[in-house]
């Protein structure tokens, strides 16, 4: 059984347990607990990060632009702006004097470069401790150089990184609204919430347009800005990253009136769902047809293959741990599909609702944890004798040090996971890493014994 | 010293306020790297929980190993009243969790601007957790604001030998004989070479910081809090009373560490000699061993230079006149243009994201034969780098440094050859060795491999003989 840090008992749970369900979530993380979040500045980058053609600036010393510089596998189909890090590296005098001149000039400079459609300006701890006045800096340039250019506040102790969504998502709704709507077709959506890794926003598009949905904005895959000034023009807004995205979503809804439902586009039916529930807010038969027509193709051409995984992977364990638990649900499920048991789940910021919901969809013993550390995920691993633990980058190490198999699910994947290609691309990977032949070396299964085994 | 006529004067160009593709990253980074080479330590930032965490991301992408840092994750409330509640809470739990021999405490940028008293919040620490279990605790200034994560780097060492360095230490095991070595940021690979030297000069030796197991371990069947491995702190205690001392880098010689000062407060007579990469600065590192230790260089490192030779000169016509951007850490950017220069590549620009003032005439030192000047450019990013005139209008045959200069290399349709840190986007940065006879044979196959490469691919013939 795991060492739970004092503090954190209430946030572990395990299915089965006599005691009435009560995780307790959306809490600052325990000082001196090896967190896996990060902070309210991680937030904002990753949710705006994807817009291509805008010039991102991190108002701060330089770590924060360095950690982030072309993080994410967000692609773009055009300009690639967003791949490269801009700083206004602050030094120690300018602590001292403030940051607002230097952070006039670089922005002067970098919009003069770079002509982006607009700018985000990302404030770091030290902004907010030094007083500089962001927005009166971004309003000048704005209106010097004719482009919005929006502060964004992210100082990394003002919250957690659920806070950095909601600055990020203040941010675009001051774009949203400044566009041209008058082609927009009644059936018509936002993508709020996808973040085009590895290409998956092409390939929902790509859905969309066969069922005969316009899609006005992606939110934030493969974003551009133009495209954000019309998002106020659609019927619909599709959300998948809840977590980062409802609060968007919800404002739309109040100042334009648009309404908005929540969909997952990771594993075969939670896909099917989200694009059936399209179909049917449109209300109408030929879209409906259509959809059905071109999920059963989807489904014709990936079952077949999943099925010859699911033949090999039946009975195996997994683990799962993500930023937001969202997405969990649809990777039990996806897990499921291909008929393995989700033995342990996590996520970095998920809400009483979320946990609820995923202690319904758990088997029993499923243990539940919320802003799990390295020590107690390790010993998850090992009590629960997982095969294939999914998570991000800095969950890799804890089961490759254990011998166990892993699967990116996080941001920085250079797969596409979504839709029904993605599924298969799912399953192909977990297939790669429960069945790769090093784990017959490794001490977990072998021991260290170095005798000669046939 | 020779005069810097080589170095080629900074040409005008514009001057960006803004730094555009980094080419550095924080101090207290390299200090978490530093606590991580001490045996039973824990690094632990104080500051926002993001930083512990995009540290931990940047560092696991090179090393690919767990590398866990804790941090008293400031809130609003921390920020303004002061962190020290935090900072209490925090160690106690690191303390309940791993049961640390040592927590390794690295200041932030917002620490270091809210002004927080760290030294007189762990005096007031260790006194309230007299008789509980107490690891000892040490801690090093790094406000992000100043210097770069190869600062941090140096600034811990120096810190964590300043606070455990004993008086007195003279009597222990250690005293009289051993010599204390400060590598700087070198990979896994180097420190094991480091260790291996020392052993078959049959001199002791205290490695520090020593990361070699502790990041880059061997798989494991249960998970270990802690990994094996690192300087010890009774080492640490006793580096007081060594025989000497040897730092490598050039570039330190305006900076106040470890060797520096153990030299003025113990008396331990310090050298400082250049990152060992290449036949000179490695014939340096051996004198230096040599004249420690009384003893000949083993026949095996001889044998190493002597194979080393024969390569460069196998493969000399392959190198003569290429041109190279050397970029990175300014002492791995020395070392490098050291070794480039003495095969017959010239390292056209050599630059690098730190500023120590001295890149300059650190370069100059070492390329004193090269008959074309070098443009030395420090505190510099990559869009800068990309828009020096050895880039825009003489293109280079090859680029090398850590990985993030990817996009640069991409950029000039040149290789890149990936060394030093951070290795992002390949397997085993942690097991590239750089150092000695032996790491410059591998730099030297692989600078010669990859110029073949590109001349093999880059024509329609597909030659089978080179």
């Amino acid at each position: 059984m795991a060492d739970i840090l004092r503090g954190r008992e209430r946030q572990v749970y395990r299915k089965g347990q006599e005691q009435a369900f009560q995780l307790d979530c959306e809490k600052q993380s325990v000082a001196g607990s090896v967190s896996q979040r990060a902070c309210v500045f991680c937030g904002s980058r990753v949710v705006l990060y994807p817009i291509a053609d805008a010039l991102h600036i991190v108002h701060g010393p330089i770590g924060c632009a360095s950690y982030t510089w072309d993080i994410r596998g967000a692609l773009s189909s055009g300009p690639e702006l967003h791949r490269l890090s801009f700083s206004t590296d602050m030094q120690e005098l300018d602590v001292v004097h403030g940051g607002e001149k230097k952070l006039y000039a670089a922005l002067c400079e970098l919009i003069d470069a770079h002509h982006p459609k607009a700018a985000f300006v990302y404030g770091t701890c030290i902004i907010g401790v030094i007083g500089d006045d962001m927005d009166a800096v971004c309003k000048r340039v704005s209106l010097e150089k004719g482009i919005p250019v929006l502060p964004v506040h992210s100082e990394g102790f003002k919250g957690t990184k659920k806070d950095g969504y909601r600055a990020a998502c203040d941010a675009l709704l001051q774009i949203v609204g400044t566009g041209p709507i008058d082609d927009i077709s009644p059936m018509s959506i936002n993508i709020l919430g996808d973040f085009n890794l590895a290409g998956e926003t092409w390939m929902i598009r790509d859905y969309y347009a066969r069922m005969g949905v316009q899609v006005v904005s992606c939110i934030t895959g493969d974003g551009r800005i133009d495209e954000i000034r019309r998002a106020h023009g659609a019927a619909l807004n599709v959300v998948q990253c809840s977590g980062s995205m409802t609060h968007l979503a919800k404002q739309l809804k109040e100042k334009y009136g648009i309404p908005f439902i929540r969909v997952s586009y990771f594993g075969v039916e939670d896909m099917s769902k989200s694009l059936y529930d399209v179909a049917r807010h449109f209300k109408d038969q030929e879209m409906l047809k259509r959809t059905q027509a071109m999920v059963r193709e989807e489904l014709e051409r990936i079952l077949p293959q999943l099925a010859a995984y699911r033949r090999v992977l039946e009975g195996r364990r997994a683990a799962i741990y993500v930023g937001g638990a969202f997405k969990a649900f649809s990777l039990v499920s996806a897990l499921r599909h291909l008929g393995m048991t989700t033995v342990m789940v996590g996520s970095q910021t998920g809400n009483k609702e979320d946990y609820e919901q995923l202690r319904e969809l758990c088997d029993e013993g499923t243990i539940i944890a919320d802003d799990s550390n390295p020590l107690e995920l390790s010993s998850f691993l090992e009590e629960k004798d997982v095969d294939v633990f999914i998570g991000g980058v800095k969950e890799r190490p804890i089961a490759y040090k254990l011998g166990i198999g892993f699967c990116d699910h996080n941001h920085e994947r250079k797969e596409a996971l979504a839709g029904f290609e993605g599924m298969l691309n799912f399953a192909r990977e977990v297939y790669g890493s429960v069945m790769s032949p090093v784990w017959r070396l490794t001490p977990r299964r072998r021991g260290n014994s170095l005798e000669v085994v046939k | 010293m020779s005069s810097p006529v080589g170095v080629k004067k900074s040409a005008a160009r514009p001057n960006w306020v803004s730094t555009r593709n980094p080419c550095k990253a924080c101090a207290p980074l390299g200090a978490a790297l530093v606590m991580r080479g001490i045996a039973g330590a824990l690094p632990f930032l104080h500051g926002s929980q993001g930083c512990a965490t995009y540290m931990r991301r940047y560092i696991i992408s090179h090393f690919r190993e767990p590398m866990d840092i804790a941090t008293s994750g400031f809130s609003e409330a921390s920020t303004i009243f002061g962190g020290g509640e935090n900072l209490r809470v925090g160690l106690g739990n690191v303390t309940s969790q791993y049961h640390p021999a040592l927590i390794g405490i690295a200041t932030t940028c917002l620490t270091e601007t809210i002004g927080e008293d760290v030294h007189g919040l762990l005096h007031e620490y260790r006194e309230k957790s007299a008789g509980e279990e107490s690891p000892l605790l040490v801690h090093v200034s790094t406000p992000s604001y100043r210097g770069t994560h190869i600062d941090g780097f140096h600034d811990a060492v120096r810190e964590v030998v300043e606070q455990l360095a004993e008086a007195g230490a003279s009597s222990s095991a250690y005293a009289g004989s051993v010599v204390n070595l400060f590598p700087g940021l070198v990979s896994a690979e180097d420190l094991r070479f480091l260790k291996e030297v020392a052993a078959d000069f049959a001199m002791p030796m205290t490695l520090f910081p020593d990361y070699s197991e502790t990041l880059d371990g061997p798989s494991m069947d249960k998970y270990k809090k802690i990994p094996d491995g690192g300087t010890t702190i009774a080492a640490l205690r006793a580096t007081s009373a060594a025989k000497a001392s040897i730092e490598f880098g050039r570039t330190l010689r305006a900076k106040k560490t470890a060797a520096s000062f153990l030299q003025t407060r113990f008396e331990v007579p310090a050298t400082r000699i250049g990152l060992p990469i290449g036949v000179h600065e490695s014939d340096v590192f051996f004198a230096a061993m040599e004249k420690l230790t009384g003893q000949k260089t083993p026949e095996k490192y001889r044998q190493e230079r002597g194979r080393l030779v024969d390569a460069y000169v196998d493969g000399h016509k392959y190198l003569f006149g290429k041109r190279a951007i050397v970029f990175g850490d300014e002492d791995m950017v020395v070392g490098l243009a050291s070794f480039l220069a003495e095969t017959g590549v010239v390292p056209v620009l050599c630059a690098s994201g730190g500023k120590s003032g001295t890149l300059g005439r650190s370069i100059a030192e070492v390329t004193t034969h090269l008959r074309e000047p070098v443009a030395v450019r420090d505190g510099v990013d990559f869009m800068t780098i990309a828009e020096e005139e050895a880039c825009q209008e003489l293109k280079p045959d090859f680029v090398i440094g850590s990985s993030k200069g990817a996009k640069l290399a991409r950029e000039l349709g040149a290789p890149l050859i990936r060394v030093g840190f951070p290795i992002h986007d390949r397997i085993g940065g942690q097991r590239i060795l750089h150092l000695g006879y032996r790491g410059a044979q591998q730099l030297f196959d692989l600078v010669v491999n990859t110029l073949l490469e590109v001349k093999q691919d880059s024509t329609s013939i597909g030659y089978s003989y080179l």
